[in-house]
Protein backbone atom coordinates (compact mmCIF):
# COMPACT_ATOMS: atom_id res chain seq x y z
CA UNK A 1 0.00 0.00 0.00
CA UNK A 2 1.52 3.27 -1.42
CA UNK A 3 -1.10 5.20 1.23
CA UNK A 4 -0.04 5.61 4.73
CA UNK A 5 -3.25 7.42 6.56
CA UNK A 6 -1.60 8.19 9.39
CA UNK A 7 1.50 9.60 7.71
CA UNK A 8 -1.60 11.06 4.99
CA UNK A 9 -3.18 12.85 8.81
CA UNK A 10 0.38 14.19 9.80
CA UNK A 11 1.55 15.66 6.67
CA UNK A 12 -2.06 17.42 6.19
CA UNK A 13 -0.57 18.70 9.94
CA UNK A 14 2.47 19.65 8.75
CA UNK A 15 1.56 21.51 6.27
CA UNK A 16 -0.85 23.34 7.77
CA UNK A 17 1.62 24.21 10.48
CA UNK A 18 4.15 25.08 7.53
CA UNK A 19 1.48 27.48 6.16
CA UNK A 20 0.98 29.02 9.62
CA UNK A 21 4.81 29.29 10.41
CA UNK A 22 5.86 30.51 6.88
CA UNK A 23 2.91 33.24 7.14
CA UNK A 24 4.01 34.36 10.54
CA UNK A 25 7.69 34.42 10.11
CA UNK A 26 8.48 34.74 6.02
CA UNK A 27 5.69 36.65 3.81
CA UNK A 28 4.00 38.83 6.57
CA UNK A 29 7.48 40.25 7.16
CA UNK A 30 8.70 40.53 4.23
CA UNK A 31 5.95 42.18 2.79
CA UNK A 32 5.45 44.70 5.46
CA UNK A 33 9.10 45.58 4.90
CA UNK A 34 8.23 45.75 1.16
CA UNK A 35 5.30 47.76 1.91
CA UNK A 36 7.45 49.90 4.39
CA UNK A 37 9.98 50.81 1.74
CA UNK A 38 7.37 51.38 -0.66
CA UNK A 39 5.50 53.86 1.60
CA UNK A 40 8.65 55.30 2.06
CA UNK A 41 10.11 55.34 -0.72
CA UNK A 42 6.69 56.73 -2.33
CA UNK A 43 6.80 59.81 0.73
CA UNK A 44 10.03 60.74 -0.64
CA UNK A 45 9.45 60.77 -4.16
CA UNK A 46 6.43 62.81 -3.11
CA UNK A 47 8.92 65.01 -1.28
CA UNK A 48 11.15 65.12 -4.13
CA UNK A 49 8.69 65.82 -6.47
CA UNK A 50 7.20 68.96 -3.75
CA UNK A 51 10.88 69.80 -3.13
CA UNK A 52 11.30 69.97 -7.12
CA UNK A 53 8.02 72.06 -7.35
CA UNK A 54 9.29 74.12 -4.82
CA UNK A 55 12.36 74.44 -6.08
CA UNK A 56 11.10 75.06 -9.14
CA UNK A 57 9.19 77.52 -8.25
CA UNK A 58 11.97 79.53 -6.69
CA UNK A 59 13.93 79.24 -9.57
CA UNK A 60 11.24 80.91 -11.31
CA UNK A 61 10.60 83.62 -8.36
CA UNK A 62 14.74 83.74 -8.74
CA UNK A 63 14.73 84.33 -12.76
CA UNK A 64 11.68 86.89 -12.54
CA UNK A 65 13.65 88.76 -9.88
CA UNK A 66 16.42 88.40 -12.17
CA UNK A 67 14.78 89.87 -14.89
CA UNK A 68 13.21 92.17 -13.17
CA UNK A 69 16.43 93.81 -11.28
CA UNK A 70 18.00 93.26 -14.85
CA UNK A 71 15.37 95.78 -16.57
CA UNK A 72 15.28 97.68 -13.20
CA UNK A 73 18.97 98.02 -13.40
CA UNK A 74 19.21 98.69 -17.12
CA UNK A 75 16.11 101.34 -16.78
CA UNK A 76 17.97 102.81 -13.93
CA UNK A 77 21.12 103.51 -15.79
CA UNK A 78 19.07 104.47 -18.55
CA UNK A 79 17.85 107.42 -16.62
CA UNK A 80 21.21 108.02 -15.30
CA UNK A 81 22.56 108.59 -18.84
CA UNK A 82 19.76 110.77 -19.88
CA UNK A 83 19.80 112.45 -16.37
CA UNK A 84 23.85 112.75 -17.42
CA UNK A 85 23.57 113.49 -20.73
CA UNK A 86 20.86 116.21 -19.73
CA UNK A 87 22.61 117.93 -17.17
CA UNK A 88 26.51 117.81 -19.51
CA UNK A 89 23.87 119.18 -22.02
CA UNK A 90 22.41 122.34 -19.39
CA UNK A 91 25.76 122.65 -17.76
CA UNK A 92 27.57 122.78 -21.32
CA UNK A 93 25.23 125.72 -22.74
CA UNK A 94 25.42 127.48 -19.56
CA UNK A 95 29.24 127.65 -19.68
CA UNK A 96 29.01 128.39 -23.31
CA UNK A 97 26.14 131.31 -22.45
CA UNK A 98 28.66 132.39 -19.44
CA UNK A 99 31.91 131.86 -21.57
CA UNK A 100 29.79 134.26 -24.17
CA UNK A 101 28.19 136.55 -21.88
CA UNK A 102 31.51 136.98 -20.26
CA UNK A 103 32.94 137.48 -23.64
CA UNK A 104 30.49 139.93 -24.93
CA UNK A 105 31.04 141.73 -21.57
CA UNK A 106 34.72 142.24 -22.08
CA UNK A 107 34.14 143.27 -25.97
CA UNK A 108 31.96 145.16 -24.40
CA UNK A 109 34.04 146.62 -21.57
CA UNK A 110 36.51 146.69 -24.11
CA UNK A 111 34.89 148.69 -26.64
CA UNK A 112 33.19 150.90 -24.00
CA UNK A 113 36.67 151.55 -22.85
CA UNK A 114 37.78 152.59 -26.47
CA UNK A 115 34.84 154.66 -26.58
CA UNK A 116 35.22 156.28 -23.87
CA UNK A 117 38.80 156.69 -24.12
CA UNK A 118 38.25 158.54 -27.89
CA UNK A 119 35.53 160.82 -26.90
CA UNK A 120 37.42 161.84 -23.93
CA UNK A 121 39.85 162.43 -26.11
CA UNK A 122 37.76 163.78 -29.12
CA UNK A 123 35.88 166.07 -26.12
CA UNK A 124 39.53 167.14 -24.86
CA UNK A 125 40.53 168.17 -28.28
CA UNK A 126 37.46 169.90 -29.04
CA UNK A 127 37.39 171.66 -25.96
CA UNK A 128 41.09 172.79 -26.51
CA UNK A 129 40.22 173.74 -30.02
CA UNK A 130 37.61 175.67 -28.86
CA UNK A 131 38.85 177.02 -26.23
CA UNK A 132 42.23 178.26 -27.71
CA UNK A 133 39.57 179.97 -30.57
CA UNK A 134 37.42 181.44 -27.93
CA UNK A 135 40.96 182.51 -26.01
CA UNK A 136 42.05 184.08 -29.07
CA UNK A 137 39.35 185.59 -30.15
CA UNK A 138 38.55 187.02 -26.81
CA UNK A 139 41.96 188.19 -26.92
CA UNK A 140 41.26 190.09 -30.39
CA UNK A 141 38.23 191.51 -29.40
CA UNK A 142 37.98 195.52 -29.49
CA UNK A 143 35.86 198.37 -30.34
CA UNK A 144 36.24 198.33 -33.41
CA UNK A 145 35.38 194.70 -33.44
CA UNK A 146 32.53 195.79 -31.85
CA UNK A 147 31.77 198.19 -34.45
CA UNK A 148 31.79 195.63 -37.21
CA UNK A 149 29.86 193.28 -35.62
CA UNK A 150 26.98 195.57 -34.88
CA UNK A 151 26.96 196.34 -38.85
CA UNK A 152 26.91 192.65 -39.69
CA UNK A 153 23.91 192.54 -37.42
CA UNK A 154 21.96 195.44 -38.71
CA UNK A 155 22.72 194.36 -42.53
CA UNK A 156 21.47 190.57 -41.18
CA UNK A 157 18.26 192.46 -40.03
CA UNK A 158 17.98 194.06 -43.27
CA UNK A 159 18.43 190.89 -45.50
CA UNK A 160 15.79 188.86 -43.24
CA UNK A 161 13.30 187.96 -45.99
CA UNK A 162 9.44 188.77 -45.41
CA UNK A 163 8.25 185.88 -43.79
CA UNK A 164 10.87 185.43 -41.10
CA UNK A 165 10.72 189.71 -40.99
CA UNK A 166 7.15 188.85 -40.30
CA UNK A 167 7.11 186.26 -37.62
CA UNK A 168 9.75 188.39 -35.69
CA UNK A 169 7.86 190.97 -36.02
CA UNK A 170 4.67 189.17 -34.69
CA UNK A 171 6.87 188.35 -31.60
CA UNK A 172 8.30 191.37 -30.53
CA UNK A 173 5.15 192.96 -30.87
CA UNK A 174 3.48 190.12 -28.54
CA UNK A 175 6.17 191.03 -26.24
CA UNK A 176 5.14 192.78 -23.11
CA UNK A 177 8.70 193.77 -22.42
CA UNK A 178 11.34 196.02 -24.14
CA UNK A 179 13.75 194.16 -26.83
CA UNK A 180 16.23 192.19 -25.07
CA UNK A 181 19.63 193.06 -26.86
CA UNK A 182 22.74 191.00 -25.56
CA UNK A 183 26.72 191.91 -26.90
CA UNK A 184 29.43 190.36 -25.45
CA UNK A 185 30.82 193.68 -24.52
CA UNK A 186 29.19 197.14 -23.01
CA UNK A 187 28.00 198.91 -26.34
CA UNK A 188 29.17 202.59 -26.67
CA UNK A 189 26.03 204.70 -27.20
CA UNK A 190 26.79 205.05 -31.25
CA UNK A 191 26.33 201.07 -31.57
CA UNK A 192 23.72 201.10 -29.41
CA UNK A 193 21.74 203.46 -31.29
CA UNK A 194 22.39 202.20 -34.54
CA UNK A 195 21.33 198.88 -33.72
CA UNK A 196 17.73 200.36 -32.52
CA UNK A 197 17.95 202.13 -35.94
CA UNK A 198 18.54 199.26 -37.66
CA UNK A 199 15.56 197.52 -35.48
CA UNK A 200 13.24 200.36 -36.27
CA UNK A 201 14.04 200.18 -39.84
CA UNK A 202 14.10 196.90 -40.85
CA UNK A 203 11.12 195.75 -38.10
CA UNK A 204 9.13 199.16 -38.14
CA UNK A 205 9.23 199.00 -34.12
CA UNK A 206 9.36 201.48 -31.70
CA UNK A 207 9.83 199.71 -28.84
CA UNK A 208 13.15 200.95 -27.32
CA UNK A 209 15.69 198.10 -26.84
CA UNK A 210 17.52 197.30 -23.40
CA UNK A 211 20.91 196.25 -23.64
CA UNK A 212 22.78 194.05 -21.37
CA UNK A 213 25.81 192.42 -21.63
CA UNK A 214 26.48 188.46 -21.91
CA UNK A 215 30.28 187.65 -22.17
CA UNK A 216 29.73 184.05 -23.31
CA UNK A 217 28.78 185.60 -26.68
CA UNK A 218 32.04 186.10 -27.69
CA UNK A 219 32.23 188.65 -29.71
CA UNK A 220 28.14 188.85 -30.92
CA UNK A 221 25.22 190.79 -30.79
CA UNK A 222 21.86 189.04 -30.00
CA UNK A 223 18.03 190.08 -30.54
CA UNK A 224 15.84 188.00 -28.41
CA UNK A 225 12.48 188.38 -27.98
CA UNK A 226 9.08 185.98 -27.26
CA UNK A 227 10.78 182.78 -28.20
CA UNK A 228 12.43 184.75 -31.70
CA UNK A 229 16.09 185.61 -31.67
CA UNK A 230 18.61 187.23 -33.81
CA UNK A 231 22.30 186.95 -33.22
CA UNK A 232 25.61 187.26 -34.94
CA UNK A 233 28.32 186.20 -32.93
CA UNK A 234 31.62 184.77 -33.53
CA UNK A 235 30.01 181.98 -30.54
CA UNK A 236 27.84 181.00 -33.34
CA UNK A 237 30.47 180.02 -35.37
CA UNK A 238 31.93 178.22 -32.87
CA UNK A 239 29.06 176.42 -31.83
CA UNK A 240 28.34 176.07 -35.62
CA UNK A 241 31.92 174.07 -35.87
CA UNK A 242 31.50 172.14 -32.69
CA UNK A 243 28.51 171.08 -34.01
CA UNK A 244 29.69 170.13 -37.41
CA UNK A 245 32.89 168.68 -35.33
CA UNK A 246 30.74 166.88 -33.17
CA UNK A 247 28.33 165.41 -36.18
CA UNK A 248 31.94 163.88 -37.78
CA UNK A 249 33.09 162.43 -34.80
CA UNK A 250 29.52 160.61 -34.29
CA UNK A 251 29.40 159.55 -37.57
CA UNK A 252 33.09 157.92 -37.16
CA UNK A 253 31.70 156.26 -33.73
CA UNK A 254 28.95 154.82 -35.25
CA UNK A 255 30.45 151.52 -36.64
CA UNK A 256 32.27 150.89 -33.90
CA UNK A 257 30.03 151.59 -30.87
CA UNK A 258 26.02 152.26 -30.55
CA UNK A 259 24.96 155.66 -30.63
CA UNK A 260 25.94 157.61 -28.15
CA UNK A 261 23.73 160.29 -26.34
CA UNK A 262 22.74 163.38 -28.43
CA UNK A 263 25.17 166.18 -27.73
CA UNK A 264 23.93 169.04 -26.54
CA UNK A 265 23.42 171.08 -29.50
CA UNK A 266 24.51 174.51 -30.06
CA UNK A 267 21.87 177.34 -29.64
CA UNK A 268 19.29 177.36 -32.47
CA UNK A 269 19.37 180.84 -34.30
CA UNK A 270 17.92 182.29 -37.48
CA UNK A 271 20.88 183.64 -39.19
CA UNK B 1 14.32 -1.08 -3.39
CA UNK B 2 11.89 1.10 -1.53
CA UNK B 3 9.26 3.10 -3.69
CA UNK B 4 8.51 5.81 -0.88
CA UNK B 5 9.96 7.10 2.16
CA UNK B 6 6.96 6.19 3.96
CA UNK B 7 8.39 2.67 4.38
CA UNK B 8 11.62 3.39 5.71
CA UNK B 9 9.83 3.71 9.18
CA UNK B 10 11.95 4.47 12.53
CA UNK B 11 9.70 3.93 15.36
CA UNK B 12 6.18 2.56 15.26
CA UNK B 13 3.26 2.43 18.14
CA UNK B 14 0.51 0.83 17.25
CA UNK B 15 -1.05 3.52 14.52
CA UNK B 16 1.18 5.74 14.85
CA UNK B 17 4.75 5.59 13.71
CA UNK B 18 7.74 7.93 13.12
CA UNK B 19 8.83 7.11 8.93
CA UNK B 20 11.47 8.97 6.79
CA UNK B 21 8.56 11.04 5.12
CA UNK B 22 7.64 12.68 8.08
CA UNK B 23 11.52 13.34 9.14
CA UNK B 24 12.53 14.99 6.28
CA UNK B 25 9.26 17.04 6.52
CA UNK B 26 10.05 18.02 9.61
CA UNK B 27 13.50 18.79 8.36
CA UNK B 28 12.86 20.88 5.17
CA UNK B 29 10.14 22.72 7.96
CA UNK B 30 12.82 23.53 10.53
CA UNK B 31 15.33 24.86 7.19
CA UNK B 32 12.55 26.77 6.01
CA UNK B 33 11.04 28.36 9.11
CA UNK B 34 14.30 28.68 11.00
CA UNK B 35 15.86 30.36 7.41
CA UNK B 36 12.86 32.50 7.38
CA UNK B 37 13.35 33.64 10.98
CA UNK B 38 16.73 34.58 11.09
CA UNK B 39 16.32 36.36 7.63
CA UNK B 40 13.32 38.64 8.45
CA UNK B 41 14.53 39.16 12.01
CA UNK B 42 16.69 41.92 10.88
CA UNK B 43 14.74 43.08 8.19
CA UNK B 44 15.78 46.66 6.45
CA UNK B 45 12.78 48.77 5.72
CA UNK B 46 15.88 51.14 3.90
CA UNK B 47 16.92 50.85 0.16
CA UNK B 48 19.69 49.04 1.90
CA UNK B 49 19.45 45.25 2.68
CA UNK B 50 20.94 41.82 2.75
CA UNK B 51 21.38 39.41 0.43
CA UNK B 52 19.52 36.86 2.00
CA UNK B 53 16.55 39.68 2.40
CA UNK B 54 16.76 40.44 -1.54
CA UNK B 55 16.47 36.90 -2.40
CA UNK B 56 13.57 36.27 0.18
CA UNK B 57 11.58 39.08 -1.33
CA UNK B 58 12.61 37.76 -4.71
CA UNK B 59 10.96 34.38 -3.91
CA UNK B 60 8.13 36.00 -2.16
CA UNK B 61 7.07 38.80 -4.56
CA UNK B 62 7.58 36.53 -7.53
CA UNK B 63 4.98 34.31 -6.05
CA UNK B 64 3.17 37.10 -5.37
CA UNK B 65 3.13 38.36 -8.84
CA UNK B 66 2.14 34.61 -10.62
CA UNK B 67 -0.45 34.40 -8.43
CA UNK B 68 -1.95 37.70 -9.72
CA UNK B 69 -1.22 36.61 -13.20
CA UNK B 70 -3.11 33.56 -12.55
CA UNK B 71 -6.24 35.81 -12.05
CA UNK B 72 -6.33 36.44 -8.33
CA UNK B 73 -6.85 40.07 -8.09
CA UNK B 74 -5.78 39.88 -4.11
CA UNK B 75 -2.96 37.83 -4.19
CA UNK B 76 -2.02 38.47 -0.71
CA UNK B 77 -4.98 36.17 0.39
CA UNK B 78 -3.74 33.18 -1.34
CA UNK B 79 -0.09 34.01 -0.56
CA UNK B 80 0.22 31.98 2.63
CA UNK B 81 -1.39 28.46 1.00
CA UNK B 82 -0.02 28.91 -2.45
CA UNK B 83 3.41 30.16 -1.96
CA UNK B 84 4.09 27.74 0.94
CA UNK B 85 2.48 24.62 -0.94
CA UNK B 86 5.38 25.79 -4.06
CA UNK B 87 8.49 26.58 -1.63
CA UNK B 88 7.75 23.23 0.07
CA UNK B 89 7.47 21.46 -2.87
CA UNK B 90 10.69 22.90 -4.60
CA UNK B 91 12.52 22.91 -1.65
CA UNK B 92 12.11 18.78 -1.27
CA UNK B 93 13.03 18.95 -4.98
CA UNK B 94 16.29 20.82 -4.31
CA UNK B 95 17.61 18.81 -1.30
CA UNK B 96 17.71 15.71 -3.27
CA UNK B 97 20.98 16.71 -3.95
CA UNK B 98 22.07 15.62 -0.90
CA UNK B 99 22.91 12.09 -0.56
CA UNK B 100 20.98 10.30 1.77
CA UNK B 101 18.09 12.75 1.34
CA UNK B 102 14.75 11.29 0.18
CA UNK B 103 12.14 13.79 -1.10
CA UNK B 104 8.79 13.70 1.01
CA UNK B 105 7.08 14.43 -2.29
CA UNK B 106 8.24 11.08 -3.52
CA UNK B 107 5.76 10.01 -1.35
CA UNK B 108 2.23 8.94 -2.15
CA UNK B 109 0.72 9.82 1.32
CA UNK B 110 2.37 13.56 1.12
CA UNK B 111 1.18 13.99 -1.70
CA UNK B 112 -2.36 12.66 -1.38
CA UNK B 113 -1.72 15.02 1.95
CA UNK B 114 -1.20 18.27 -0.17
CA UNK B 115 -3.76 17.33 -2.50
CA UNK B 116 -6.42 17.07 -0.11
CA UNK B 117 -5.57 20.20 1.49
CA UNK B 118 -6.14 21.90 -2.16
CA UNK B 119 -9.38 19.83 -2.46
CA UNK B 120 -10.58 21.76 1.05
CA UNK B 121 -8.85 24.72 0.34
CA UNK B 122 -11.15 25.57 -2.77
CA UNK B 123 -14.20 25.60 -1.80
CA UNK B 124 -12.91 27.28 1.64
CA UNK B 125 -11.86 29.93 -0.62
CA UNK B 126 -14.82 29.63 -2.72
CA UNK B 127 -17.17 29.99 0.48
CA UNK B 128 -15.42 32.70 2.08
CA UNK B 129 -15.63 34.35 -1.89
CA UNK B 130 -19.51 34.30 -2.65
CA UNK B 131 -20.89 31.98 0.32
CA UNK B 132 -22.06 28.94 0.72
CA UNK B 133 -25.34 29.03 -1.32
CA UNK B 134 -22.83 30.74 -4.34
CA UNK B 135 -20.22 28.34 -4.11
CA UNK B 136 -22.65 25.18 -4.46
CA UNK B 137 -24.11 26.75 -7.11
CA UNK B 138 -21.52 26.16 -8.88
CA UNK B 139 -21.61 22.69 -9.24
CA UNK B 140 -25.10 22.24 -11.07
CA UNK B 141 -23.85 25.10 -13.58
CA UNK B 142 -24.52 25.13 -16.53
CA UNK B 143 -27.49 22.75 -15.39
CA UNK B 144 -27.93 20.41 -12.73
CA UNK B 145 -26.57 17.70 -14.85
CA UNK B 146 -23.11 18.36 -14.46
CA UNK B 147 -23.46 18.12 -10.93
CA UNK B 148 -21.79 14.44 -10.55
CA UNK B 149 -19.88 15.36 -13.36
CA UNK B 150 -18.35 18.66 -11.69
CA UNK B 151 -17.75 16.13 -8.25
CA UNK B 152 -15.97 13.86 -10.21
CA UNK B 153 -14.14 16.58 -11.05
CA UNK B 154 -13.12 17.57 -8.23
CA UNK B 155 -11.58 14.17 -6.94
CA UNK B 156 -10.48 13.80 -10.23
CA UNK B 157 -7.79 16.42 -10.23
CA UNK B 158 -7.68 15.85 -6.70
CA UNK B 159 -6.17 12.45 -7.28
CA UNK B 160 -4.26 13.65 -10.49
CA UNK B 161 -2.42 16.07 -8.58
CA UNK B 162 -1.33 13.80 -5.99
CA UNK B 163 -0.22 10.71 -8.45
CA UNK B 164 1.37 13.72 -10.60
CA UNK B 165 3.61 15.08 -8.16
CA UNK B 166 4.22 11.41 -6.75
CA UNK B 167 5.17 9.81 -9.82
CA UNK B 168 7.49 12.73 -11.06
CA UNK B 169 9.36 12.92 -7.69
CA UNK B 170 9.49 8.93 -7.32
CA UNK B 171 10.57 8.40 -10.49
CA UNK B 172 13.18 10.80 -10.62
CA UNK B 173 14.84 9.31 -7.56
CA UNK B 174 14.24 6.11 -9.14
CA UNK B 175 15.83 6.53 -11.87
CA UNK B 176 18.96 8.06 -9.92
CA UNK B 177 19.08 4.80 -8.00
CA UNK B 178 18.89 2.75 -11.37
CA UNK B 179 21.57 4.85 -13.18
CA UNK B 180 23.76 4.78 -10.25
CA UNK B 181 23.82 1.25 -10.45
CA UNK B 182 24.57 1.06 -13.85
CA UNK B 183 26.44 3.54 -14.88
CA UNK B 184 27.79 5.50 -11.80
CA UNK B 185 29.51 8.33 -13.25
CA UNK B 186 28.14 11.34 -15.20
CA UNK B 187 24.66 10.43 -16.01
CA UNK B 188 23.78 10.11 -12.62
CA UNK B 189 24.77 13.73 -12.29
CA UNK B 190 23.49 14.64 -15.40
CA UNK B 191 19.80 12.98 -14.86
CA UNK B 192 19.70 14.65 -10.72
CA UNK B 193 20.62 17.98 -12.59
CA UNK B 194 17.29 16.90 -14.82
CA UNK B 195 15.33 15.65 -11.52
CA UNK B 196 16.17 19.22 -10.03
CA UNK B 197 14.58 20.26 -13.29
CA UNK B 198 11.48 18.01 -12.89
CA UNK B 199 11.25 18.92 -9.15
CA UNK B 200 10.74 22.78 -10.29
CA UNK B 201 8.64 22.14 -12.47
CA UNK B 202 6.31 20.09 -10.42
CA UNK B 203 6.25 22.61 -7.60
CA UNK B 204 5.11 25.22 -10.05
CA UNK B 205 2.81 23.13 -11.72
CA UNK B 206 1.29 22.44 -8.27
CA UNK B 207 0.98 25.67 -7.24
CA UNK B 208 -0.22 26.92 -10.17
CA UNK B 209 -3.00 24.39 -10.88
CA UNK B 210 -4.18 25.16 -7.13
CA UNK B 211 -4.14 28.46 -8.08
CA UNK B 212 -6.23 27.68 -11.08
CA UNK B 213 -8.80 25.26 -9.42
CA UNK B 214 -9.64 28.50 -6.32
CA UNK B 215 -10.30 31.06 -9.01
CA UNK B 216 -12.84 28.78 -10.57
CA UNK B 217 -14.09 28.42 -7.42
CA UNK B 218 -14.12 32.47 -6.26
CA UNK B 219 -15.97 34.79 -8.08
CA UNK B 220 -13.00 36.92 -9.21
CA UNK B 221 -11.95 34.58 -11.81
CA UNK B 222 -10.76 36.13 -15.08
CA UNK B 223 -11.35 34.46 -18.69
CA UNK B 224 -7.84 32.78 -18.82
CA UNK B 225 -6.82 29.41 -20.48
CA UNK B 226 -5.70 26.51 -17.81
CA UNK B 227 -1.99 25.83 -18.27
CA UNK B 228 -1.45 23.11 -20.78
CA UNK B 229 1.75 22.27 -19.22
CA UNK B 230 0.31 18.79 -17.76
CA UNK B 231 2.57 16.00 -17.15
Amino acid sequence: MLIDWFTVGAQVLNFLILVWLMKHFLYQPILDAIDAREQRIATELTNAAAKQAEAQQEREAFQRKNTEFAQQRAALLKQATDEAQTERERLLDEARKAAAALQAKRQETLRNEAQHLHQALRRRTQQEVFAIARKALTDLAGTSLEERMVEVFAGRLRELDGAEQDRLTAALKASPGPVMVRTAFDLPPAQRASTEAAIKESLGLETPAQFTTAPDLISGIELTTNGQKVAWSIADYLASLEKGVAELLKAQDLPEAAPEPEQPQPEVTHS
Amino acid sequence: MRLSPDEMIFWQYGFFKLNATLVFTWGLMLVLVVSSTLITRKLSTDLKRTRWQNLLEIIVTAIEKQIEEVGLSQPRKYLGFLGTLFLFIALSALCTVIPGYEPPTGSLSTTVALALCVLVAVPFFGIQDQGVGGYLKSYIEPTFIMLPFNIISEISRTLALAVRLFGNMMSGAMIIGILLSITPFIFPIIMTLLGLLTGMVQAYIFTILAAVYIVAATRTRQPKPEPAAET
